[in-house]
C-alpha cells in the first residue's frame, strides 16, 4: 500500500513505529499531486516549497504533537498568512491575507504541513466547483463528472489521495455533498463549534468550517484540532473541549434513528434510495432502533436558505470594492467606476446572481415579504428538528438525492442546481451537526452517501454512529478509477 | 413574481454592479424564477413565530476594553492597488 | 410675510465619540491623531474573513448616557448592518442599531427663548461605529483613505423635533455636551469631531399643524456654524415659500466660508440602507441589576450641582448656570473654593477673565493649563493685598502662557504690590504737586478728581501700588 492511500490515523501509527518518516509522507503526497493534479485540477495554489520548509521547521522545533508533519489541504476561502487566499475568484486572484485564520493557527500549532489551497465554487457559492474562476475540478471516480461543491477541490483531493485530509466550509451542504459525490467522509460541525475567524464569509449565520477525510476516525481526529471557543468570533460557543476520538465506540445498540419520509418521495434517484435503505438495514442489524419520522420543512428550508444566504452574502461581499485589496478595474475615471467596474469584472455570474437576489430581498418594500418571513421559517425549521430530537438521537437522510452529475449539465439552470441542496440545507438553517458517510456505488461506479444529523453539539453521537456503520461495512475497498 | 427591467437596474445600482444588456435579461429571468420558488416561505405555518437572529441563543458576547498593539501598516496595505503616504489612493471624491 | 409669521421646527441627531480606550469591534486604540492607518488592524480594515466583537465599555457608556438623559433602557437589543458604499466605510456597511436601540424615550430640560424651562424629548440613543477619513491629495489630484477613525465608537442621540430656534439648539447642545462630559462617556472635543450634529430644519406658517418639508445639514462641528447654518436655512426656506416655491427634502452641506448651504447628495442616488440584524454579532441582554449598577455610579449631574451652588455658595442663578455648564469649569470652581474658601471671588475670576481668555484663544475649558491650587493661590494673594486685581489680571494671562506658582510669577516679574507707607506717600506727594487743578477740583466737591489722581499714581507705579492705601492717603494729604 502506498503512503498516500493511508488514513491519517494509519500514518500516525506507522510514524510512531518508525516504519515511515515525515519526509516520506510529504514526498508521497507531493508526488501524488504531481501525478494526478493535471487530471483532477483540485488545487488553486500548490505550496510545494513552503511545505518542505514548514516540515523542516517543525522537525527543528521538535513539535511533539502526534500530528506534527501530517500534511493537509486547505479550502481556498480560509485565510493563510503569506499564502494566497483567492476564494477561487478573479476578485481575489492575488490576495495575500495579512493574518492566519484561527483554524490555521490551530493546525500550525499541531505542526501540520499545508500542501496547498484547494479549488471551490467562487466564494463558496455553488454545488459543483464549476463556478471557480480558475479551473473545473474533476471527480476522481469519473473525470467527466463534477466533484460536487463548493468544497469540490477539498473532496476531490482527498478522494484522489493528493492530501490525507482537508478543511472545507459548509454553508448549505458544501462539505457533505462533495464528500458524498467523491466517496469520502464530510463533517459539518454545529454552528459555533469551530471559529469562523479567517473564513471569508459567504453567509455568516450559516457558514461553518469542517472536515473532509478518508474515514470517520480521521474526522474525529481533525475535529479535535479545530473545535473550540475563539474569542475573536462572537458566534463561537464557550464549551468544554471534548475528545471526539474517544466517542468512537462502534456501538449503536438502542440508538434511536429517525428517517424522515419526505426525503424518499419523488425526486430521489432510485439507486440512491435503495442504497440508503440498505444503510437502514445495517443499523437495524447493529441494534439501533430505526423509525420513519416526518420533517415536513425541507421545501421551506430551501427557500429560506436562499433568501438568508443571499441576503447575508450581498452585504458580506460589499467590501470587495477594489480599494484596499482585490481586483481593481483598468476602466475608471471616478470612484463610482472603480466600485462598479471592479465588482462587475471581478465577480463571476453566480456570485453576481446571488448578490442581486440578496440585495433584492433586503431592499425596501421586499424585506418583510422575504427576509423577515425567512427568519421566521428558520425558527420553524429549528422547532421541527427539536421536536424530532425529542424522540430520536439521530436523523438519517440521503446526503444528496442523486450522484455526481456531468460537468456542464446544470450550469445554466441555477434553480435546478439550488434544488439539489434539499437534503443538506435544513441542517445549516438549524445550525446542527451533519456528517456524510459513503455507502456504496451506483451501477456507473459513482459514490453514494448518507447523512446523519445530530442535536446541537452532539458531534460525538453522529461520529460514533457513522463509525459503527463504517466498521461493519466495507466501502473502503472501492477506489477511484480516474476514468474518462 | 414579475421583475421589471427598472427594478433589476435599481437593485444592481444598490449593489454597485454594472449589468450588460444581455446580463439584464438573464438575471431578470433567474431572479423571477428563484423568487417564485422562494415564495413558498409565504405558505409556511409561521404565525406567531419569532424571527431567528442567527442560530445559537448566545447573548452578551463582549470584549474587554483593552488595547492590543495595532498591526504593521505595510502588511495592511500590501494588497492595495494604489497607495500613497500610508493611505489607500482613490480618485478624487467630490463632496 | 415676515419671519414672525413662521414657526421653526428643528430636530437634532448628535454623534458623540465615546472615550473608550479601544474601538467598538476590535482592540485598536481610539486615540486621536497618529500617522494614517497606524491605529488599524485587519478587523477595522475589513479584511476578508474578519469578525467584530463588541467592546463591553461601549454598551456601558451608552447606558450611562441613556440614564443621564432620562431614557428607558431597552433590555433586549441588537446590532444591525446599514449597507451603503463609500470609501470611508471599509465593510460597505456600518454596524449600527436599527429597530432596537439601547436607549429610548428620554429628554433633557433646557431654558427656552424666554428663559423658561422646556423639555426636549430624546427619541433614542444607539451605538454605532465611526467611519474613516478621506484626505485630499494636494499633488496627485486623488483622495487618500485613512482608517484610523474607522470603528471608533459613537453614540447617536436623536431628539424629537422639539426645538424652535437656533438659541434653543444652542442651549440643548450645550446641555447635552455638559451631561456627556459629567458622566465621562465622551470628551466632546468639537474641533476633533468627537461631538457633532446633523441638523434637521423645517418651517411652517404659524397655526399650521402639518410639519413642513425638512432639510438636513450633516456633520456640523462647531456651535457657531450650527447657529449660522440654522439661521441661513430658516431664511432660505422662508424665502422659497414666500415666493410660492416648495422645499425639497435633501441633505445639505454647510459651508462656513461662503456662509451658505449646498446640496450634498446625488438626487438619483436613492438611499436604501437595507438594514438587517448583523449575523456576526449576538443579541444584547441587559439585566435590571446591570442597569441599576450603572445608575448607582452616575456622578452628580449639572442640574443638581446648580441647585447646590445656589444653596451652598449663594451664587446667583446665572452664575450657577454658567459654571455648571462645563464639568471642567465647575470642577475648577469647586476645587479652588475648597482651598481658598472664597467662592464669590473664584466664581468671578472663572466667569470673567478665565472665560474671556478661553474665548479669545478658542480653547475648551478642559484645556485650561493651570491647576486649582494655582488659581487659589492667586486669589489669596489678592486677599492679602500682595497684588492688586490689575496685577492679578496679568498673572492670569501669564498662567495661560506659562502655568506656574503665582507667587513665583509675581516675584520674577517684579509685580509685588507696594504697601509700604513711606513709598506710597512719596508717590502721592509727587502726584499732588504735579496736578494742582485736580486737587482744587476735589476740594470743590468733584469726587471724580480723586479717581484721576489714584489713576495717575497707579500709572507711575505700573499698577503695583496698593489702591486702598493710595485712596486713603490722597484724602489725608488733600485734607491736611
Amino acid at each position: 500500500m502506498e503512503i498516500y492511500e493511508l488514513t491519517v490515523h494509519e500514518l500516525i501509527e506507522k510514524l510512531d513505529k518508525k516504519e515511515i518518516t515525515k519526509e516520506e509522507v510529504l514526498i508521497s503526497y507531493q508526488n501524488r499531486i504531481d501525478e494526478k493534479e493535471k487530471d483532477v485540477q483540485a488545487f488553486v495554489t500548490i505550496t510545494q516549497q513552503e511545505a518542505k520548509d514548514q516540515l523542516q521547521k517543525i522537525q527543528k522545533e521538535e513539535n511533539k504533537s502526534k500530528l506534527a508533519g501530517i500534511p493537509i489541504g486547505i479550502k481556498d476561502n480560509i485565510c493563510t498568512k503569506g499564502i494566497k487566499t483567492t476564494c477561487a475568484s478573479k476578485m481575489l486572484e492575488d490576495f495575500v491575507s495579512p493574518y492566519d485564520a484561527t483554524v490555521i493557527k490551530r493546525i500550525n500549532q499541531e505542526g501540520m504541513v499545508c500542501l496547498g489551497k484547494l479549488n471551490m465554487d467562487e466564494f463558496a457559492m455553488g454545488g459543483s466547483t464549476e463556478h471557480s474562476y480558475f479551473k473545473k475540478t474533476k471527480n476522481p471516480w469519473n473525470l467527466n463528472k463534477v466533484p460536487g461543491g463548493s468544497s469540490g477541490g477539498s473532496a476531490a483531493a482527498v478522494a484522489a489521495g493528493m492530501t490525507p485530509w482537508a478543511l472545507g466550509s459548509d454553508t448549505g451542504g458544501s462539505i457533505r455533498q462533495p464528500a458524498a459525490f467523491c466517496g469520502i467522509v464530510g463533517l459539518k460541525p454545529t454552528y459555533g463549534l469551530v471559529s469562523r475567524f479567517g473564513l471569508v464569509a459567504f453567509a455568516s449565520s450559516l457558514d461553518q468550517i469542517g472536515t473532509l477525510t478518508k474515514d470517520v476516525r480521521d474526522s474525529a481526529l481533525l475535529l479535535n484540532v479545530i473545535a473550540g471557543h475563539d474569542k475573536k468570533d462572537s458566534t463561537s460557543v464557550q464549551k468544554e473541549k471534548e475528545d471526539y476520538v474517544a466517542t468512537l465506540k462502534n456501538d449503536v445498540k438502542g440508538l434511536k434513528i429517525g428517517v424522515p419520509k419526505e426525503y424518499f418521495g419523488e425526486g430521489i434517484n432510485e439507486e440512491v434510495k435503495q442504497s440508503i435503505l440498505k444503510v437502514i438495514e445495517v443499523y437495524k442489524e447493529l441494534g439501533a432502533v430505526v423509525e420513519e419520522c416526518s420533517l415536513d420543512v425541507a421545501e421551506y428550508a430551501l427557500a429560506t436558505y436562499y433568501i438568508i444566504a443571499c441576503a447575508e452574502a450581498s452585504s458580506n461581499l460589499g467590501r470587495f470594492d477594489g480599494i484596499r485589496y482585490g481586483y481593481r478595474t483598468k476602466q475608471y475615471e471616478n470612484l463610482k467606476d472603480i466600485y462598479r467596474n471592479s465588482r462587475s469584472e471581478g465577480f463571476g455570474p453566480e456570485v453576481k446572481r446571488r448578490i442581486i437576489l440578496g440585495t433584492y430581498v433586503l431592499s425596501s418594500g421586499y424585506y418583510d415579504a422575504y427576509y423577515k418571513k425567512a427568519q421566521q421559517v428558520r425558527t420553524l425549521v429549528k422547532n421541527e428538528f427539536a421536536k424530532n430530537f425529542e424522540k430520536y438521537d439521530i436523523i438519517l437522510t440521503p446526503t444528496a438525492s442523486n450522484v455526481a452529475f456531468d460537468i456542464g449539465s446544470k450550469i445554466n439552470n441555477p434553480l435546478e442546481m439550488y434544488l439539489a441542496d434539499l437534503c443538506t440545507v435544513p441542517v445549516n438553517i438549524a445550525g446542527l451537526p451533519g456528517i456524510s458517510v459513503p455507502c456504496g456505488l451506483n451501477k456507473e461506479g459513482m459514490p453514494i452517501g448518507f447523512q446523519l444529523i445530530g442535536k446541537p453539539f452532539a458531534e460525538g453521537t453522529i461520529l460514533n454512529a457513522a463509525y459503527s456503520y463504517e466498521q461493519n461495512t466495507n466501502f473502503k475497498n472501492n477506489k477511484p478509477t480516474f476514468k474518462n | 413574481m414579475q421583475v421589471s427591467k427598472e427594478e433589476i437596474l435599481h437593485i444592481a445600482k444598490l449593489a454597485d454592479l454594472n449589468l450588460k444588456e444581455e446580463e439584464i435579461e438573464t438575471y431578470m429571468g433567474h431572479l423571477e424564477e428563484i423568487l417564485n420558488f422562494a415564495k413558498v416561505v409565504n405558505k409556511a405555518p409561521i404565525d406567531g413565530l419569532e424571527e431567528s437572529i442567527g442560530v445559537n441563543e448566545a447573548y452578551n458576547i463582549f470584549r474587554k476594553d483593552e488595547i492590543i498593539e495595532s498591526f504593521n501598516r505595510d502588511e495592511l496595505l500590501q494588497n492595495a492597488k494604489e497607495q500613497q503616504q500610508g493611505m489607500f489612493k482613490i480618485p478624487k471624491v467630490i463632496n | 410675510m415676515s419671519r414672525e409669521d413662521y414657526e421653526v421646527i428643528i430636530g437634532l441627531e448628535v454623534h458623540a465619540e465615546l472615550s473608550t480606550k479601544t474601538k467598538i469591534f476590535c482592540s485598536c486604540p481610539t486615540e486621536f491623531g497618529g500617522e494614517p492607518n497606524t491605529h488599524c488592524c485587519p478587523i477595522c480594515m475589513a479584511m476578508p474573513g474578519t469578525l467584530p466583537v463588541l467592546n463591553e465599555k461601549v454598551v456601558e457608556y451608552a447606558v450611562r448616557a441613556g440614564l443621564a438623559t432620562n431614557c428607558e433602557i431597552e433590555q433586549r437589543s441588537k446590532n444591525d448592518r446599514k449597507n451603503y458604499f463609500y470609501p470611508d466605510l471599509p465593510k460597505s456597511y456600518q454596524i449600527s442599531q436599527f429597530d432596537k436601540p439601547l436607549c429610548k424615550k428620554g429628554g433633557i430640560e433646557i431654558d427656552d427663548e424666554k428663559g423658561e424651562k422646556k423639555t426636549i424629548r430624546i427619541t433614542r440613543i444607539h451605538i454605532e461605529e465611526d467611519a474613516g477619513k478621506l484626505n485630499h491629495d494636494e499633488f496627485g489630484g486623488g483622495s487618500l483613505v485613512d482608517l484610523n477613525r474607522a470603528g471608533v465608537p459613537l453614540i447617536e442621540i436623536v431628539s424629537e423635533p422639539d426645538l424652535r430656534s437656533s438659541l434653543e439648539v444652542d442651549h440643548y447642545l450645550k446641555k447635552l455636551k455638559s451631561i456627556l462630559e459629567y458622566i465621562e462617556v465622551s470628551d466632546c472635543k468639537m474641533q476633533e469631531g468627537s461631538f457633532r450634529a446633523d441638523v434637521n430644519v423645517s418651517v411652517r406658517k404659524k397655526g399650521e399643524t402639518k410639519l413642513g418639508t425638512r432639510t438636513e445639514m450633516k456633520n456640523m462641528n462647531s456651535f457657531r456654524s450650527i447657529i449660522r447654518g440654522i439661521e441661513y436655512e430658516i431664511d432660505r426656506q422662508i424665502d422659497i415659500i414666500d415666493q410660492g416655491g416648495s422645499i425639497e427634502q435633501e441633505t445639505l452641506r454647510w459651508d462656513d466660508v461662503s456662509g451658505r448651504t449646498f446640496s450634498m447628495r446625488d438626487k438619483e442616488d436613492a438611499q436604501d440602507y437595507r438594514y438587517f440584524p448583523d449575523p456576526d454579532l449576538v443579541a444584547i441582554y441587559l439585566s435590571d441589576e446591570y442597569i441599576e449598577n450603572i445608575r448607582k455610579t452616575l456622578p452628580e449631574l449639572p442640574e443638581s450641582r446648580k441647585e447646590r451652588y445656589r444653596k451652598e455658595y449663594a451664587l446667583s442663578q446665572r452664575d450657577a448656570n454658567l459654571l455648571t455648564a462645563s464639568k471642567y469649569l465647575s470642577n475648577l470652581f469647586e476645587d479652588t473654593t475648597a482651598i481658598c474658601a472664597n467662592a464669590k471671588a473664584t466664581c468671578n475670576w472663572i466667569l470673567s477673565d478665565i472665560s474671556r481668555i478661553l474665548n479669545e484663544k478658542e480653547l475648551e475649558p478642559s484645556q485650561i493649563p493651570f491647576s486649582s491650587e494655582q488659581l487659589a493661590k492667586l486669589i489669596s494673594l489678592i486677599e492679602k493685598g500682595i497684588i492688586s486685581s490689575a496685577i492679578a489680571k496679568k498673572v492670569i494671562e501669564e498662567l495661560f502662557e506659562h502655568p506656574n506658582d503665582p507667587e513665583k510669577i509675581i516675584k520674577e516679574k517684579g509685580w509685588i504690590q507696594i504697601s509700604d507707607e513711606g513709598a506710597i506717600k512719596e508717590v502721592v506727594l509727587q502726584i499732588l504737586e504735579a496736578n494742582p487743578q485736580s486737587v482744587a477740583d476735589y476740594k470743590a466737591g468733584k469726587e471724580k478728581a480723586l479717581g484721576f489722581l489714584v489713576g495717575q499714581a497707579m500709572k507711575q507705579t505700573k499698577g503695583k501700588a496698593n489702591p486702598q492705601m493710595l485712596n486713603k492717603m490722597f484724602i489725608e494729604e488733600i485734607n491736611k
